[in-house]
């Protein structure tokens, strides 16, 4: 059954943002699918709003609009293109949902556009929790189950509080609470009282599209699993891969530990979930493609209940891809033109089909990474709502090693059990206690009680079931580290034992303090020669040869890593996300890949390199199961290992020995500049090892990173940066701070993201603060600057050669003022408020920090514009956060062109081969040049106290922005209206706003506030602010501040129901005061989901995007025809 | 994590791996063959098929789930030797009635655990399945070597008299009973007759050394042929069996060696696959309707025949018998091996992997509902046979089934 042939052209729905329970996974799928219908000879278009993305880059679609996702904007994108059919089940829930608008708004027969992929239907069939019943019953049937009614959790579907009071009276509690249509869990929960009931229910009815609450039986503690599954159109189905969450029902499987494959199961019972689940696919309908089931099992009894399932390729499906090398996305692709799983050839084996089950003969672990020392005040307890903001992955030849591998990859404070001491005063019976609440880390917390003498049973019991299974395999650890404590020498068995078990020469140095710590386990480990060696994912345990070198380590006897003689450069990704490091760092490490691979070595820029025709071989060393770098098709290598010093450098040493052996140079270069601050912090310690990290040197990093040295930099080329010091203790802080006078802006050192950032005005703050840092990061000092209150923003990125050529990549003008992060903050590409002048002096300045730092590669340079005079507030001489939207807006490959500049190639030249443009730079766009918005998304939503409250949405020096959008269009205030619907949802047209504003605020407000009056709004303020308006004639409601109980004409009681389309709030004071100020009001906005804007900026901004929208003028244009302009000659 | 004794594993070329011993304490030989399955070891390890060998786990963790009274596929351990990395401690499941280490120690089943098993697996996989000696008693592996190299091979193995019932048993049909089927027992699975059971068939099973009389003599429908260890060369006894059974036009099934059986009794040749198929994954595309299913397989041996040389696509086309046409209705996708073949003129078809599954997906269980259908008198086979009697010029007929 081959490919259809009336499919010419395809729209392809990405997922925009990154956001918590939708992250890369869905560019890792949707570039996949762009990869296979372009080589099926299919026009693609693509509309994701993520610039951060590799499928957002120009050469994966024929036609790539970075534009909202929306139903609005995606049927502007089909009015336009045309395409014969949409694929929406490869972009996440958000396009499955918009597909489902656009179905129902009658877009897709309007245009006769074709959903593929999957059905309305199924759709329904599969989401409506109250059809996903009956469909259960019906699978069940189906395969001959004795009681089909006994495979979904007793339950019922509610639309109001009542509803719901009348069916908890008759599951009893505990229930789970879940709103219909909403993504990644979001607003359910469990409750376990009758208040627990009163907040999530009516949270949930608020969250949900519809209004829809589903209450249902408990099933917590309960085992959990999931099968990922295949169909072609042929009705052949293949289950690819089984996940066992260690975490049992109760925490959502995003924030579970789990594990492939499944661990606890006899064959009888997989087979049985495996029916059931083929079963469902069937009932439900999904006609091609991927989808995802969950069931629980009954620990005691065995009976399975069938959760949920997700009609589309999900957060797990890359997980399973990544775990299998089953490249689910591409085959979903495939399938959705009509191809059948037999006629597709597994990529691996190359001979045989992808109409199989991959086997494995290694064991997968998962593990979630948490952010929740950013958001202080938010409920830490994992539940059913996903919470997570990434999450990495390992594999290894057992679940111990799986599981230490993962652990260290996760690059918090502890490393993998023993790494830091226990807390005080841990004992048995309070470590028992605090395994009841989930939380993060809680394995550490299941060490610890074993440790403490507690049985596997009693933690069991404890943690409301964790399989004795797994908690045995970390039982063995226990013993392992007592058997190590106790041995007189760490003598060759035990090495290996331990080094089998997975445990890291870190760990092994906390448990033998005479081995000289890290650096001692590994000068004894060479010395007795034990090495890891790597074997590959094939898909099918060695029972075919595989073409594919994926690989992982493991203390095995035979290695499968083959020589290439191939000068070899290795590209370290950039692990987890977390706030602070995302997506954006596996982007440019995916340039690099793509840049290099093939590229002409140049001839003696790298020793051994020289005249390499076949150009480099690539080498990607990353974690994050969710990227694209972690496709094995992306680099010529891939090892999935653990970020550490360690991990790495095995990986070196096993590829430039093999690459030796082979004749050829071996490892060439190690690049650490594009991964974000995880591979950077390797560097110098890499580079003290003998392997050859190119680019800008460790020094030069260190020469930015450390105040100090970077301040004689500056001094030298007479650069101005704010007042400022560098403290160790208190006093020194305070004496700074009295010096160049409050309010400070103060941090640790070496941070990505902001973390402990914060502006402090009084020396109390400053103590309490000093007294918090020092734990943050305590071997490096806190650095003292001058805050610069009301100043532009500038964010630079640069590249800058071995000859001293600089490049300016882009000019970004923030639109709030500085003291945001810049993560946080919007900007404008190119600026939308700098003069020429300004312009110039930011390319001097940037060209004297890259000279005097010695930069071999990319820079980014952050400055404060303060009544005409440019600061120079930090610079970092690696890849930044914005490299890929200044490469979307500016249509140069940034991150490519600092790779091939790492390993010895001028500017000069790439502007000869066309990687750069012949002349200018992205300091001097043409004057038709469009103009490009980046918005932050923030995760507020997700969160909320333990009381039930939404968490504060007020922005600072940290930062806590999950993703990015970017809005790109001739006029400001367009782009702008499309980066906040992109982010948020649309600016609203008109109805009630909200404004209170701070004193120092209220000048500035009037004219943004008058306007907003004048296109219609009714405007709603409080005293203070509505004086203000009055006074300029301004006409507006003046209404309470603050929440009184009874009350519903106060402005959170507003907000809360629905009457308030808009909240202006900059909050009063500074400090904690600021932070307790409008934080009702904030938290509100949040809750009602709603925008909110905090800054004066931010609103004039606001104003202009609500204008555009007014005018209702908005236009789409793929980037290749806004690249083309920009790159015509100029 | 604890160290246990240490164990040793030489293959016929001489490699040599160094583990811990794992079940019994002794000495075994066999032949080395790897299983790819994730679940399913408590089936495979009671599976008589794998009699005479040593069966190398590719899944790392066995034993987790322990061992229970419901999943034996016969009444004892059958594997000559037992190949894992990483052991369970502890059995966790609310079925498991004991651990299998101490079933394996019960039974006598000498293992070897805690070696690289996906290096050895490549080595099979590359040089082929050969014989093995694994030993917790032997430290020098040049001794265990000679004592392999004396161990018999498996080419040339008649194993069925070894594996078979000694007395005949019968297997009720589950609710109304329907027909009568005689099974003839060269190594079967419980799961086997008990499939046949929920269709309404009463299963007898008769040794290996039956005779047709002994058959007919159960008053059965039809014959069903057992899967089995061993080389079906040599399966002389068996093969005359079928022949029997095809003249008498009485409708015949037969899975895995006795597929083998009715490929001989057609007169195809059999020959050893380099490393065989022992898995739960194997994708096998049914001819008749264009899908793919996936299946259970344990073989070393398979059909060869007339026009494909072993490894090349076999030709859809009608294959002259003596017996009439016959079509390979079934292969694998992985290797083109024949996974199934169907008489057009006899009632009879079989199948090389396994429907019954245990251990296994269930994609092929339709597979016994063919075999009902085909002694109803229903099934397209018969269907054929009577319309169109020894009409034998249709190639492309096979599809319209």
């Amino acid at each position: 059954m081959p490919k259809r042939s009336d499919l010419k052209h395809i729209l392809v729905i990405g997922s925009g943002p990154i956001v918590i329970g939708q992250a890369c996974e869905f560019d890792y799928s949707g570039t996949q699918a762009c990869r296979v219908l372009r080589e099926e000879g299919i026009r693609v278009s693509l509309i994701n709003s993520n610039p951060a993305t590799i499928m957002t880059d120009p050469e994966f679609a024929d036609a790539t609009y970075v534009e909202p996702i929306t139903p609005e904007f995606v049927e502007l994108v089909i009015a336009r293109e045309r395409p014969d059919a949409v694929l929406p089940t490869l972009g996440g829930q958000t396009a499955l949902n918009t597909a489902v608008a656009l179905h129902e708004a009658g877009v897709l027969d309007k245009y006769g556009v074709e959903l593929i992929g999957a059905n309305i239907e199924a759709i329904r069939r599969g989401e409506d929790r109250q059809l996903f019943k009956d469909i259960v019953a019906k699978a069940g049937v189906r395969i001959g189950v004795e009681d089909p009614a006994a495979l979904v959790p007793r339950s019922r579907v509610c639309h109001s509080m009542a509803e719901v009071e009348e069916t908890v009276a008759e599951l009893g509690l505990p229930v789970v609470i879940r709103p219909s249509f909403t993504m990644g869990g979001l607003g359910s929960g469990m409750a376990h009282t009758d208040e627990d009931l009163q907040r999530i229910a009516g949270a949930g009815l608020a969250a949900s599209p519809v209004h829809e609450v589903l209450i249902e039986e408990s099933v917590l503690g309960w085992k959990e699993y999931e099968l990922e599954l295949m169909r072609d159109r042929h009705d052949n189905v293949v289950v690819v891969c089984s996940i066992e969450n260690v975490d049992p029902m109760g925490v959502h499987t995003g924030d579970s530990v789990t594990v492939a494959p499944a661990m606890t199961l006899t064959d009888r019972e997989y087979q049985h979930l495996r029916d059931l689940g083929i079963a469902v696919l069937r009932e439900v309908g999904v006609d091609t493609g991927g989808c995802n089931i969950q069931f629980a099992v009954n620990p005691a009894d065995g009976r399975i209940v069938v959760i949920e399932m997700n009609p589309r390729v999900s957060r797990s499906s890359a997980l399973a891809s990544k775990a299998t090398g089953f490249p689910i996305a591409k085959i979903a692709a495939k399938l959705a033109i009509g191809y059948t799983l037999d006629e597709i050839p597994n990529d691996i084996t190359r001979k045989t089909p992808a109409a199989f089950e991959p086997t494995l003969d290694y064991v997968v672990v998962k593990i979630p990474r948490f952010a929740f020392e950013k958001f202080p005040g938010a409920d830490p307890e994992l539940t059913t709502t996903m919470k997570s903001v990434g999450e990495a992955m390992s594999l290894g030849r057992n679940f111990t090693e799986a599981l230490n591998k993962a652990m260290r990859s996760m690059e918090t404070r502890s490393a993998g059990f023993w790494t830091q001491p226990d807390p005080d005063g841990a004992t048995k019976e309070n470590t028992l206690a605090a395994l009841r609440v989930p939380h993060d880390g809680r394995l550490y917390t299941v060490e610890r009680a074993l440790r403490l003498g507690a049985s596997v049973a009693e933690v069991t019991a404890a943690s409301g079931g964790i399989d004795p299974w797994f908690l045995d395999q970390i039982a063995a650890l226990v013993e392992l580290r007592g058997e190590i404590v106790a041995a007189p020498v760490l003598d060759l068995d035990l090495l290996r034992r331990a080094k089998r078990a997975g445990l890291s020469d870190r760990q092994l140095a906390a448990l033998r303090p005479e081995l000289a710590a890290e650096d001692g386990v590994r000068t004894l480990r060479h010395r007795l020669d034990v090495r890891p060696v790597y074997k590959t994912v094939d898909t099918c345990a060695a029972e075919f040869e595989a073409t594919t070198p994926y690989h992982y380590s493991t203390y095995d006897t035979e290695t499968e890593v083959t020589g290439s003689a191939r000068p070899k450069v290795i590209i370290l990704g950039s692990g987890p996300n977390r706030i602070g490091q995302g997506i954006e760092f596996d982007y440019s490490c995916v340039h690099a890949v793509q840049a290099l691979r093939g590229a002409p070595a140049p001839a003696g820029a790298v020793p051994g390199a020289e005249g390499t025709a076949g150009g480099f071989e690539t080498v990607m060393v990353n974690c994050n199961p969710e990227t694209v770098s972690t496709d094995y098709d992306t680099a010529d290598r891939l090892y999935f290992e653990p970020l550490t010093f360690e991990d790495v450098l095995e990986v070196w040493h096993a590829e430039d020995t093999s690459g030796r052996d082979a004749g050829g140079p071996g490892v060439v270069g190690v690049i650490v500049q594009l991964g974000g601050q995880t591979p950077l912090g390797l560097a110098q310690r890499l580079k003290d090892a003998g392997v050859p990290v190119v680019g800008t040197s460790p020094e030069s990093i260190h020469l930015a990173e450390e105040r100090g040295a970077f301040g004689e930099v500056l001094a030298r080329a007479g650069l101005r940066a704010p007042a400022h010091g560098t403290a160790t203790s208190y006093e020194q802080a305070r004496a700074i701070a009295e010096e160049i006078g409050y309010p400070v802006l103060v941090r640790p050192s070496y941070v990505l993201g902001g973390r402990g950032m914060e502006i402090v005005y009084d020396d109390p703050t400053l103590r309490d603060y000093i007294g918090r840092a020092t734990d943050i990061s305590p071997d490096h000092p806190v650095l003292v600057d001058r805050f610069l209150d009301d100043a532009i923003e500038i964010d630079v990125d640069a590249l800058c050669d071995a000859d001293g050529e600089v490049y300016l990549g882009g000019v970004m003008e923030h639109i709030e003022e500085a003291g945001i992060h810049s993560g946080d903050s919007s900007c404008a590409l190119p600026p939308i408020t700098l003069a020429g002048p300004h312009i110039e002096q930011v390319r001097r300045y940037t060209e004297a920090i890259a000279h005097g730092v010695g930069v071999r590669g990319l820079l980014n340079v952050q400055y404060a514009l303060k009544d005409d005079v440019l600061y120079v507030l930090e610079a970092n001489p690696r890849a930044s956060r914005t490299v890929p939207f200044v490469s979307k807006a500016t249509a140069v490959p940034l991150a490519k062109a600092a790779a091939r500049i790492a390993l010895g190639a001028t500017i000069a030249e790439l502007r000869a081969e066309g990687l750069l443009p012949a002349t200018g730079d992205g300091g001097s766009l043409p004057a038709h040049a469009p103009i490009a918005v980046k918005e932050a998304v923030l995760p507020f939503k997700r969160f909320r106290t333990p009381t039930g409250k939404g968490v504060d949405s007020l922005l600072g020096p940290e930062m806590k922005s999950t993703g990015e959008v970017m809005g790109i269009d001739p006029h400001f205030g367009h782009a702008f209206a499309k980066s906040q619907s992109a982010a948020y949802g649309s600016l609203p047209t008109g109805g009630k706003v909200f404004v209170s504003v701070a004193n120092r605020d209220k000048r500035a407000m009037v004219f943004p506030v008058k306007r907003l009056a004048d296109l219609g709004f009714e405007i709603l303020a409080t005293e203070g602010t509505a004086e203000v308006l009055r006074r300029h004639g301004i006409g507006c409601e003046q209404i309470r501040k603050h929440y009184q109980a009874g009350s519903d004409d106060d402005a959170v009681s507003l907000i809360l129901s629905g009457q308030v389309g808009l909240v202006v709030n900059t909050p009063q004071g500074s400090g904690a005061s600021a932070r307790s100020d409008g934080y009702e009001i904030r938290s509100a906005a949040v809750t009602a989901d709603i925008p909110c804007i905090t800054t004066v900026p931010g609103v004039a901004a606001a104003v202009m995007g609500i204008e555009a929208r007014i005018r209702g003028d908005m236009q789409v244009r793929p980037l290749q025809e806004l690249h083309a302009t920009l790159r015509a000659p100029q | 994590m604890a160290k246990r004794r240490s164990a040793i594993l030489v293959l016929e070329d001489g490699r040599t791996f160094h583990g811990e011993a794992y079940g019994s304490v002794g000495e075994t030989f066999g032949e080395a063959v790897f299983n790819t399955g994730m679940t399913g070891y408590q089936e495979t390890l009671t599976d008589p098929s794998y009699h005479r060998q040593v069966v190398v786990q590719t899944a790392p963790h066995i034993g987790n789930t322990g061992v229970n009274t419901e999943d034996d596929e016969s009444a004892r351990l059958w594997v000559a030797g037992y190949v894992v990395r990483d052991p369970a401690r502890v059995a966790s499941n609310w079925r498991a009635t004991g651990s299998l280490e101490d079933r394996l120690g019960t039974e006598g089943v000498v293992g070897i655990s805690g070696i690289d098993t996906r290096a050895l697996t490549r080595h099979l996989r590359e040089r082929g399945a050969m014989r093995v000696g694994v030993s917790s008693v032997e430290d020098d592996p040049r001794a265990l070597l000679a004592r392999v190299r004396e161990a018999p091979q498996m080419v040339g193995a008649d194993l069925s008299a070894e594996v078979t019932t000694a007395t005949p048993y019968v297997v009720e049909a589950e609710g109304e009973h329907r027909f009568t089927v005689a099974a003839l027992d060269l190594g079967i699975k419980r799961n086997v007759p008990r499939r046949l059971a929920a269709r309404g068939v009463t299963t007898h099973v008769l040794p290996a050394h039956s005779t047709i009389e002994d058959l007919l003599a159960t008053g059965a429908d039809a014959v069903f042929f057992s899967p089995g260890p061993g080389d079906p060369a040599t399966a002389d006894g068996p093969a005359a069996l079928a022949r029997e059974v095809l003249r008498r036009q009485v409708p015949l099934f037969g899975i895995c060696f006795g597929s083998q059986i009715l490929g001989r009794a057609l007169g195809f040749g059999t020959y050893k696959l380099g490393y065989g198929h022992r898995g739960i994954n194997q994708p096998v595309l049914d001819r008749a309707t264009g899908k793919v299913e996936v299946t259970s397989h344990n073989h070393g041996f398979a059909v060869q025949v007339p026009g494909a040389a072993p490894g090349a696509v076999v030709p859809d086309q009608v294959i002259e018998t003596e017996f009439g046409g016959v079509q390979v209705s079934h292969v694998c996708l992985n290797d083109n091996v024949v996974e199934g073949l169907r008489a057009r003129d006899v009632p009879a078809f079989t199948v090389q992997y396994h429907p019954e599954a245990a251990a296994g997906p269930h994609d092929a269980d339709y597979l016994f509902d063919r075999f009902a259908e085909l002694i109803e008198g229903r099934g397209p086979d018969r269907k054929q046979s009577e319309g169109r009697g020894l009409d034998r010029n249709h190639s492309e007929g096979g599809k319209n089934a």
